[in-house]
Protein backbone atom coordinates (compact mmCIF):
# COMPACT_ATOMS: atom_id res chain seq x y z
CA UNK A 1 0.00 0.00 0.00
CA UNK A 2 1.25 3.43 -0.69
CA UNK A 3 1.50 5.61 2.37
CA UNK A 4 0.78 9.02 0.92
CA UNK A 5 -2.90 9.76 0.98
CA UNK A 6 -4.02 12.58 -1.29
CA UNK A 7 -5.91 14.23 1.57
CA UNK A 8 -2.68 14.86 3.43
CA UNK A 9 -1.25 16.83 0.57
CA UNK A 10 2.00 16.55 -1.26
CA UNK A 11 5.41 18.07 -0.85
CA UNK A 12 4.84 21.76 -1.40
CA UNK A 13 6.97 23.31 -4.10
CA UNK A 14 7.36 26.64 -2.41
CA UNK A 15 9.24 29.52 -3.95
CA UNK A 16 10.97 30.32 -0.65
CA UNK A 17 14.07 28.27 0.04
CA UNK A 18 13.30 28.34 3.78
CA UNK A 19 10.05 26.49 3.23
CA UNK A 20 11.74 23.72 1.27
CA UNK A 21 13.13 22.40 4.54
CA UNK A 22 9.64 21.60 5.68
CA UNK A 23 7.52 20.02 2.97
CA UNK A 24 4.09 20.93 4.23
CA UNK A 25 0.61 20.20 2.99
CA UNK A 26 -1.24 23.21 1.54
CA UNK A 27 -2.95 25.54 4.03
CA UNK A 28 -6.49 24.34 4.86
CA UNK A 29 -8.50 27.35 3.69
CA UNK A 30 -12.26 27.29 4.13
CA UNK A 31 -14.12 27.27 0.82
CA UNK A 32 -14.36 30.62 -0.86
CA UNK A 33 -12.36 32.77 1.55
CA UNK A 34 -8.99 32.84 -0.18
CA UNK A 35 -7.56 34.94 -1.75
CA UNK A 36 -8.62 37.61 0.73
CA UNK A 37 -7.80 40.30 -1.84
CA UNK A 38 -10.92 39.27 -3.74
CA UNK A 39 -12.87 41.43 -1.28
CA UNK A 40 -10.24 43.43 0.61
CA UNK A 41 -8.79 45.95 -1.84
CA UNK A 42 -5.51 47.81 -1.24
CA UNK A 43 -7.18 51.21 -1.04
CA UNK A 44 -9.77 50.18 1.56
CA UNK A 45 -10.00 52.21 4.74
CA UNK A 46 -8.75 50.14 7.66
CA UNK A 47 -9.87 50.60 11.25
CA UNK A 48 -6.96 49.34 13.29
CA UNK A 49 -8.72 49.48 16.62
CA UNK A 50 -9.88 45.97 17.59
CA UNK A 51 -13.60 45.71 16.88
CA UNK A 52 -16.17 43.12 15.94
CA UNK A 53 -15.99 42.27 12.24
CA UNK A 54 -19.33 41.98 10.54
CA UNK A 55 -18.65 39.73 7.57
CA UNK A 56 -16.60 36.95 9.21
CA UNK A 57 -19.17 36.11 11.86
CA UNK A 58 -18.52 32.38 11.62
CA UNK A 59 -15.05 32.91 13.03
CA UNK A 60 -15.10 32.80 16.81
CA UNK A 61 -11.77 33.87 18.20
CA UNK A 62 -10.87 31.67 21.12
CA UNK A 63 -7.12 32.10 21.11
CA UNK A 64 -5.97 34.65 23.67
CA UNK A 65 -8.89 36.76 22.43
CA UNK A 66 -8.56 39.30 25.24
CA UNK A 67 -5.20 40.44 23.92
CA UNK A 68 -5.34 39.73 20.23
CA UNK A 69 -7.44 40.23 17.16
CA UNK A 70 -7.40 39.74 13.36
CA UNK A 71 -4.69 42.18 12.36
CA UNK A 72 -2.16 40.77 14.83
CA UNK A 73 -1.61 37.96 12.33
CA UNK A 74 -3.37 39.03 9.12
CA UNK A 75 -1.83 41.95 7.28
CA UNK A 76 -4.09 44.88 6.47
CA UNK A 77 -1.96 46.21 3.60
CA UNK A 78 -1.13 42.82 2.05
CA UNK A 79 -4.29 40.83 2.54
CA UNK A 80 -3.04 37.55 1.07
CA UNK A 81 -0.16 37.39 3.52
CA UNK A 82 0.38 37.06 7.22
CA UNK A 83 2.89 39.11 9.15
CA UNK A 84 5.23 38.39 12.00
CA UNK A 85 5.32 40.56 15.13
CA UNK A 86 8.09 42.66 13.60
CA UNK A 87 6.03 43.33 10.49
CA UNK A 88 7.79 40.96 8.09
CA UNK A 89 5.35 39.40 5.65
CA UNK A 90 5.09 35.64 5.34
CA UNK A 91 2.94 33.49 3.05
CA UNK A 92 0.21 31.26 4.48
CA UNK A 93 2.37 28.25 3.59
CA UNK A 94 4.87 29.30 6.27
CA UNK A 95 2.38 30.03 9.03
CA UNK A 96 4.45 27.89 11.42
CA UNK A 97 6.88 30.81 11.68
CA UNK A 98 4.05 32.98 12.91
CA UNK A 99 2.77 30.41 15.42
CA UNK A 100 6.31 29.75 16.63
CA UNK A 101 6.67 33.33 17.84
CA UNK A 102 4.64 32.41 20.92
CA UNK A 103 4.85 28.61 20.79
CA UNK A 104 8.63 28.33 20.54
CA UNK A 105 9.18 24.90 22.09
CA UNK A 106 6.30 23.52 20.01
CA UNK A 107 7.88 24.83 16.81
CA UNK A 108 11.18 23.28 17.82
CA UNK A 109 9.50 19.93 18.45
CA UNK A 110 7.54 20.20 15.22
CA UNK A 111 10.70 20.75 13.22
CA UNK A 112 12.27 17.70 14.90
CA UNK A 113 9.21 15.61 14.12
CA UNK A 114 8.05 15.21 17.70
CA UNK A 115 5.04 17.50 17.54
CA UNK A 116 2.39 16.84 14.92
CA UNK A 117 1.89 14.10 12.44
CA UNK A 118 4.29 13.15 9.71
CA UNK A 119 3.35 10.83 6.91
CA UNK A 120 5.28 9.22 4.09
CA UNK A 121 8.66 7.63 4.70
CA UNK A 122 10.47 7.30 8.03
CA UNK A 123 13.74 7.07 6.08
CA UNK A 124 13.11 9.53 3.26
CA UNK A 125 10.58 12.01 1.90
CA UNK A 126 7.90 12.83 4.42
CA UNK A 127 5.00 15.23 4.59
CA UNK A 128 4.41 17.66 7.42
CA UNK A 129 1.16 19.31 8.26
CA UNK A 130 0.93 23.03 8.85
CA UNK A 131 -0.25 24.05 12.34
CA UNK A 132 -3.72 25.07 11.02
CA UNK A 133 -4.19 21.62 9.44
CA UNK A 134 -4.91 20.30 12.93
CA UNK A 135 -5.47 23.40 15.08
CA UNK A 136 -7.88 26.04 13.87
CA UNK A 137 -5.80 29.21 14.29
CA UNK A 138 -8.86 31.02 15.64
CA UNK A 139 -9.73 28.29 18.16
CA UNK A 140 -6.77 25.95 18.40
CA UNK A 141 -7.91 23.55 21.09
CA UNK A 142 -8.73 20.05 19.78
CA UNK A 143 -12.39 19.23 19.52
CA UNK A 144 -13.58 15.95 21.09
CA UNK A 145 -14.07 12.99 18.73
CA UNK A 146 -16.45 10.07 18.66
CA UNK A 147 -14.41 6.96 19.40
CA UNK A 148 -14.62 3.89 17.18
CA UNK A 149 -16.43 0.91 18.63
CA UNK A 150 -14.91 -0.94 21.58
CA UNK A 151 -13.56 -4.46 21.13
CA UNK A 152 -15.92 -7.36 21.73
CA UNK A 153 -15.92 -8.64 25.26
CA UNK A 154 -14.62 -12.15 25.65
CA UNK A 155 -17.99 -13.43 26.78
CA UNK A 156 -19.58 -12.06 23.59
CA UNK A 157 -17.32 -14.17 21.37
CA UNK A 158 -18.98 -17.42 20.40
CA UNK B 1 13.99 -32.26 18.66
CA UNK B 2 15.53 -34.79 16.30
CA UNK B 3 17.09 -36.55 19.29
CA UNK B 4 13.73 -37.71 20.57
CA UNK B 5 13.44 -41.47 20.49
CA UNK B 6 10.27 -42.48 18.75
CA UNK B 7 9.38 -45.78 17.19
CA UNK B 8 9.50 -45.19 13.46
CA UNK B 9 6.13 -45.61 11.85
CA UNK B 10 5.90 -47.82 8.81
CA UNK B 11 6.50 -45.82 5.68
CA UNK B 12 4.63 -47.19 2.68
CA UNK B 13 7.28 -46.40 0.13
CA UNK B 14 10.94 -45.60 0.61
CA UNK B 15 11.23 -41.78 0.73
CA UNK B 16 12.82 -39.95 -2.15
CA UNK B 17 16.46 -39.03 -1.85
CA UNK B 18 17.34 -35.99 0.21
CA UNK B 19 14.42 -36.26 2.62
CA UNK B 20 15.12 -35.97 6.30
CA UNK B 21 13.75 -38.46 8.75
CA UNK B 22 11.21 -35.93 9.97
CA UNK B 23 9.89 -35.29 6.50
CA UNK B 24 9.80 -38.98 5.74
CA UNK B 25 7.70 -39.56 8.84
CA UNK B 26 5.33 -36.76 7.96
CA UNK B 27 5.07 -37.96 4.38
CA UNK B 28 4.31 -41.46 5.50
CA UNK B 29 1.59 -40.29 7.87
CA UNK B 30 0.12 -38.03 5.29
CA UNK B 31 0.16 -40.69 2.62
CA UNK B 32 -1.68 -43.05 4.94
CA UNK B 33 -4.30 -40.43 5.72
CA UNK B 34 -4.60 -39.48 2.07
CA UNK B 35 -5.00 -43.04 0.89
CA UNK B 36 -8.04 -43.41 3.11
CA UNK B 37 -9.90 -40.57 1.36
CA UNK B 38 -8.88 -39.57 -2.15
CA UNK B 39 -5.78 -40.13 -4.13
CA UNK B 40 -3.59 -38.47 -6.68
CA UNK B 41 -5.43 -35.20 -7.30
CA UNK B 42 -3.66 -31.82 -7.43
CA UNK B 43 -5.29 -30.36 -4.30
CA UNK B 44 -3.74 -33.24 -2.38
CA UNK B 45 -0.41 -32.24 -3.85
CA UNK B 46 -0.90 -28.62 -2.81
CA UNK B 47 -1.85 -29.61 0.71
CA UNK B 48 1.13 -31.95 0.78
CA UNK B 49 3.50 -29.16 -0.31
CA UNK B 50 2.20 -26.99 2.48
CA UNK B 51 2.42 -29.81 4.96
CA UNK B 52 6.05 -30.64 4.29
CA UNK B 53 7.16 -27.01 3.94
CA UNK B 54 10.35 -26.24 5.86
CA UNK B 55 10.83 -23.58 8.53
CA UNK B 56 11.07 -20.11 6.97
CA UNK B 57 14.73 -19.73 7.91
CA UNK B 58 15.64 -23.12 6.41
CA UNK B 59 14.13 -22.37 3.02
CA UNK B 60 16.66 -21.97 0.22
CA UNK B 61 16.07 -18.97 -2.08
CA UNK B 62 14.54 -21.30 -4.69
CA UNK B 63 12.32 -23.02 -2.16
CA UNK B 64 11.20 -19.64 -0.79
CA UNK B 65 10.30 -18.54 -4.30
CA UNK B 66 8.21 -21.65 -4.78
CA UNK B 67 6.50 -21.19 -1.43
CA UNK B 68 5.67 -17.52 -2.11
CA UNK B 69 4.38 -18.37 -5.59
CA UNK B 70 2.19 -21.12 -4.15
CA UNK B 71 0.77 -18.73 -1.54
CA UNK B 72 0.13 -16.00 -4.09
CA UNK B 73 -1.70 -18.47 -6.30
CA UNK B 74 -3.84 -19.82 -3.48
CA UNK B 75 -4.69 -16.37 -2.06
CA UNK B 76 -5.42 -14.89 -5.49
CA UNK B 77 -7.83 -17.74 -6.10
CA UNK B 78 -9.42 -17.46 -2.67
CA UNK B 79 -10.00 -13.69 -2.72
CA UNK B 80 -10.58 -13.28 -6.46
CA UNK B 81 -8.04 -10.49 -6.88
CA UNK B 82 -4.25 -10.38 -7.34
CA UNK B 83 -2.50 -10.88 -4.02
CA UNK B 84 1.27 -10.57 -3.64
CA UNK B 85 3.27 -12.31 -0.92
CA UNK B 86 6.85 -11.08 -0.52
CA UNK B 87 9.63 -11.87 1.91
CA UNK B 88 11.41 -8.51 2.13
CA UNK B 89 14.53 -8.88 4.29
CA UNK B 90 15.42 -6.47 7.10
CA UNK B 91 17.40 -3.38 6.04
CA UNK B 92 21.04 -3.06 7.05
CA UNK B 93 21.81 -0.71 9.93
CA UNK B 94 18.21 -0.38 11.02
CA UNK B 95 16.76 -1.09 14.44
CA UNK B 96 13.17 0.07 14.64
CA UNK B 97 11.79 2.00 17.59
CA UNK B 98 8.38 3.40 18.39
CA UNK B 99 7.21 6.18 20.68
CA UNK B 100 3.76 7.17 21.85
CA UNK B 101 2.84 10.46 23.49
CA UNK B 102 0.39 9.69 26.29
CA UNK B 103 -0.39 13.36 26.80
CA UNK B 104 -1.79 13.56 23.28
CA UNK B 105 -3.62 10.27 22.74
CA UNK B 106 -7.38 10.86 23.01
CA UNK B 107 -8.44 7.21 22.84
CA UNK B 108 -10.36 7.49 19.54
CA UNK B 109 -9.32 4.00 18.40
CA UNK B 110 -8.58 5.14 14.83
CA UNK B 111 -5.30 3.21 15.10
CA UNK B 112 -7.07 -0.02 16.09
CA UNK B 113 -9.21 -0.13 12.97
CA UNK B 114 -6.56 1.30 10.63
CA UNK B 115 -4.41 -1.60 11.75
CA UNK B 116 -7.15 -4.17 11.11
CA UNK B 117 -7.59 -2.92 7.52
CA UNK B 118 -3.89 -2.75 6.82
CA UNK B 119 -2.85 -6.04 8.36
CA UNK B 120 -5.74 -8.26 7.25
CA UNK B 121 -6.94 -9.18 10.71
CA UNK B 122 -10.04 -11.30 10.94
CA UNK B 123 -13.24 -9.22 11.20
CA UNK B 124 -15.38 -12.02 12.59
CA UNK B 125 -14.13 -13.53 14.84
CA UNK B 126 -12.70 -10.15 15.78
CA UNK B 127 -8.94 -9.67 16.10
CA UNK B 128 -7.36 -6.40 17.16
CA UNK B 129 -3.61 -5.93 17.60
CA UNK B 130 -3.99 -2.67 19.55
CA UNK B 131 -5.80 -2.45 22.87
CA UNK B 132 -6.52 1.11 23.98
CA UNK B 133 -6.66 1.27 27.77
CA UNK B 134 -8.55 4.01 29.55
CA UNK B 135 -7.18 5.02 32.95
CA UNK B 136 -7.75 7.66 35.59
CA UNK B 137 -5.51 10.70 35.45
CA UNK B 138 -5.53 10.73 39.23
CA UNK B 139 -4.16 7.22 39.52
CA UNK B 140 -1.72 7.35 36.64
CA UNK B 141 -0.62 4.23 34.78
CA UNK B 142 -2.38 1.48 36.69
CA UNK B 143 -2.95 -1.56 34.53
CA UNK B 144 -5.12 -3.28 37.12
CA UNK B 145 -7.62 -0.46 36.92
CA UNK B 146 -7.61 -0.03 33.14
CA UNK B 147 -10.67 -0.32 30.94
CA UNK B 148 -10.43 -1.34 27.29
CA UNK B 149 -14.20 -1.39 26.70
CA UNK B 150 -15.04 2.29 27.24
CA UNK B 151 -17.74 3.54 24.90
CA UNK B 152 -18.27 7.27 25.35
CA UNK B 153 -20.13 9.62 23.07
CA UNK B 154 -16.93 11.62 22.65
CA UNK B 155 -13.35 11.22 23.81
CA UNK B 156 -11.27 12.18 25.71
CA UNK B 157 -13.54 11.63 28.71
CA UNK B 158 -13.22 13.96 31.69
CA UNK B 159 -10.43 12.90 34.04
CA UNK B 160 -9.26 10.02 31.86
CA UNK B 161 -6.19 9.33 29.79
CA UNK B 162 -5.52 6.65 27.23
CA UNK B 163 -2.73 4.16 26.73
CA UNK B 164 -2.72 2.07 23.56
CA UNK B 165 -0.85 -1.21 24.04
CA UNK B 166 0.30 -3.54 21.30
CA UNK B 167 3.40 -5.66 20.70
CA UNK B 168 6.37 -3.93 22.35
CA UNK B 169 8.90 -5.68 20.04
CA UNK B 170 11.08 -6.59 23.01
CA UNK B 171 14.81 -6.96 22.52
CA UNK B 172 14.67 -9.69 25.17
CA UNK B 173 11.39 -11.19 24.02
CA UNK B 174 9.88 -13.85 26.33
CA UNK B 175 7.46 -15.01 23.63
CA UNK B 176 10.15 -16.18 21.25
CA UNK B 177 12.05 -17.91 24.06
CA UNK B 178 9.17 -20.15 25.04
CA UNK B 179 8.12 -21.21 21.55
CA UNK B 180 8.72 -24.97 21.51
CA UNK B 181 9.18 -25.13 17.74
CA UNK B 182 11.04 -21.88 17.03
CA UNK B 183 8.15 -20.48 15.01
CA UNK B 184 8.64 -16.95 16.38
CA UNK B 185 11.87 -14.97 16.54
CA UNK B 186 13.37 -11.49 16.51
CA UNK B 187 14.52 -10.24 13.12
CA UNK B 188 17.74 -8.19 12.68
CA UNK B 189 15.70 -4.95 12.49
CA UNK B 190 14.19 -5.76 15.88
CA UNK B 191 10.72 -6.88 14.79
CA UNK B 192 9.46 -10.08 16.40
CA UNK B 193 7.86 -12.18 13.68
CA UNK B 194 5.96 -15.45 13.37
CA UNK B 195 6.16 -18.12 10.69
CA UNK B 196 2.43 -18.84 10.57
CA UNK B 197 3.10 -22.07 8.69
CA UNK B 198 5.42 -23.37 11.41
CA UNK B 199 3.29 -22.29 14.41
CA UNK B 200 1.62 -25.28 16.06
CA UNK B 201 -0.90 -23.17 17.97
CA UNK B 202 0.23 -24.18 21.46
CA UNK B 203 -0.18 -20.57 22.68
CA UNK B 204 2.81 -20.73 25.02
CA UNK B 205 3.88 -17.36 23.63
CA UNK B 206 0.53 -15.84 24.58
CA UNK B 207 1.06 -17.01 28.13
CA UNK B 208 4.61 -15.68 28.14
CA UNK B 209 3.88 -12.20 26.78
CA UNK B 210 3.53 -9.74 29.69
CA UNK B 211 1.76 -7.20 27.45
CA UNK B 212 -1.13 -9.32 26.18
CA UNK B 213 -0.06 -8.48 22.66
CA UNK B 214 -0.50 -11.83 20.93
CA UNK B 215 -3.73 -13.09 19.39
CA UNK B 216 -4.85 -16.61 18.56
CA UNK B 217 -7.05 -17.52 15.62
CA UNK B 218 -9.61 -19.65 17.42
CA UNK B 219 -11.87 -19.70 14.39
CA UNK B 220 -11.36 -19.48 10.66
CA UNK B 221 -10.25 -15.87 10.02
CA UNK B 222 -12.74 -13.95 7.95
CA UNK B 223 -11.72 -10.99 5.76
CA UNK B 224 -14.14 -9.59 3.14
CA UNK B 225 -12.42 -9.91 -0.25
CA UNK B 226 -13.00 -6.25 -1.13
CA UNK B 227 -11.36 -5.16 2.14
CA UNK B 228 -8.31 -7.41 1.80
CA UNK B 229 -5.00 -5.56 1.59
CA UNK B 230 -3.42 -7.43 -1.35
CA UNK B 231 0.15 -6.28 -0.68
CA UNK B 232 1.36 -8.81 1.86
CA UNK B 233 4.48 -10.22 3.45
CA UNK B 234 5.20 -13.80 4.44
CA UNK B 235 6.20 -12.78 7.98
CA UNK B 236 3.68 -9.96 8.15
CA UNK B 237 0.16 -9.29 6.99
CA UNK B 238 -0.63 -12.22 4.72
CA UNK B 239 -3.96 -13.83 5.67
CA UNK B 240 -3.37 -16.26 8.52
CA UNK B 241 -4.82 -19.75 8.79
CA UNK B 242 -6.95 -20.91 11.70
CA UNK B 243 -5.11 -22.22 14.75
CA UNK B 244 -2.05 -19.96 14.68
CA UNK B 245 -0.87 -16.98 16.71
CA UNK B 246 -0.46 -13.52 15.23
CA UNK B 247 0.47 -10.04 16.45
CA UNK B 248 1.60 -6.56 15.48
CA UNK B 249 4.74 -6.44 13.30
CA UNK B 250 4.92 -2.62 13.11
CA UNK B 251 3.53 -3.05 9.59
CA UNK B 252 6.57 -4.99 8.46
CA UNK B 253 5.29 -4.83 4.87
CA UNK B 254 5.38 -1.02 5.03
CA UNK B 255 8.36 -0.20 7.24
CA UNK B 256 10.78 -2.41 5.32
CA UNK B 257 9.93 -0.32 2.26
CA UNK B 258 10.61 2.90 4.18
CA UNK B 259 7.00 3.80 4.99
CA UNK B 260 5.57 4.66 8.40
CA UNK B 261 3.37 2.05 10.06
CA UNK B 262 -0.34 2.53 9.39
CA UNK B 263 -1.18 3.49 12.98
CA UNK B 264 1.29 6.40 12.77
CA UNK B 265 -0.44 7.70 9.65
CA UNK B 266 -4.03 7.36 10.85
CA UNK B 267 -3.51 8.90 14.30
CA UNK B 268 -5.48 12.19 14.18
CA UNK B 269 -3.47 13.82 16.97
CA UNK B 270 0.05 12.81 15.91
CA UNK B 271 0.69 10.88 19.13
CA UNK B 272 2.53 8.04 17.40
CA UNK B 273 6.17 8.28 16.34
CA UNK B 274 8.37 5.81 14.53
CA UNK B 275 11.90 5.57 13.24
CA UNK B 276 15.36 4.07 13.24
CA UNK B 277 16.99 3.90 16.67
CA UNK B 278 20.43 3.72 15.04
CA UNK B 279 19.97 7.01 13.18
CA UNK B 280 20.94 9.89 15.51
CA UNK B 281 18.88 12.34 13.42
CA UNK B 282 15.64 10.36 13.55
CA UNK B 283 12.59 11.68 15.38
CA UNK B 284 12.58 8.62 17.63
CA UNK B 285 16.08 9.47 18.83
CA UNK B 286 15.07 13.09 19.36
CA UNK B 287 12.23 11.93 21.58
CA UNK B 288 14.34 9.52 23.62
CA UNK B 289 17.00 12.15 24.12
CA UNK B 290 14.70 15.10 24.87
CA UNK B 291 11.55 13.69 26.46
CA UNK B 292 10.92 11.72 29.60
CA UNK B 293 10.27 8.30 28.11
CA UNK B 294 9.42 5.12 29.94
CA UNK B 295 8.86 1.52 28.95
CA UNK B 296 6.07 -0.71 30.12
CA UNK B 297 6.91 -3.23 32.87
CA UNK B 298 10.57 -2.28 32.87
CA UNK B 299 11.18 -4.57 35.86
CA UNK B 300 10.67 -7.66 33.68
CA UNK B 301 13.80 -6.88 31.65
CA UNK B 302 12.00 -7.51 28.38
CA UNK B 303 13.64 -4.38 26.94
CA UNK B 304 10.79 -3.11 24.76
CA UNK B 305 11.54 -0.87 21.79
CA UNK B 306 8.19 0.81 22.37
CA UNK B 307 8.58 4.01 24.39
CA UNK B 308 5.79 5.91 26.10
CA UNK B 309 6.29 9.54 27.00
CA UNK B 310 4.56 12.72 28.06
CA UNK B 311 5.19 15.36 25.44
CA UNK B 312 3.42 18.18 27.23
Amino acid sequence: MTGAKPAVGTVAASAKPAAALFPVAPPPFSDGVFPCSECHKPGDKVDRVPHKVEFHEDIVLHHDEKNRWCLDCHDAAHRDSLHLADGRLIPFTESYRLCGQCHGPTLRNWKAGEHGKRTGSWSGAKQYLLCPSCHSPHSPHFKPLKPKSPPLRQEAIK
Amino acid sequence: MSDLTVTPLPVPEPPAEGFTRREALILGLFALAGAATTSGCSSDQKAMDEFVQKHFKDLSPEELKTVLARMEKNLTKKYGKPVTVSATPAMEGVLFGYALDLSRCIGCRRCVYGCVDENNQSRDPQTHYITVLEMDKEKGVDLQDANAYYDHETVPAEGKFYMPVSCQQCENSPCSKVCPVGATWKEPDGIVVIDYNWCIGCRSCIAACPYGARRFNWGEPNIPADELNPVTEYLGNRPRPRGVVEKCTWCLHRVRKGLYPKCVEVCPVGARKFGNLLDPDSEIRYIIENKRVFILKEELNTQPKFFYYYGL
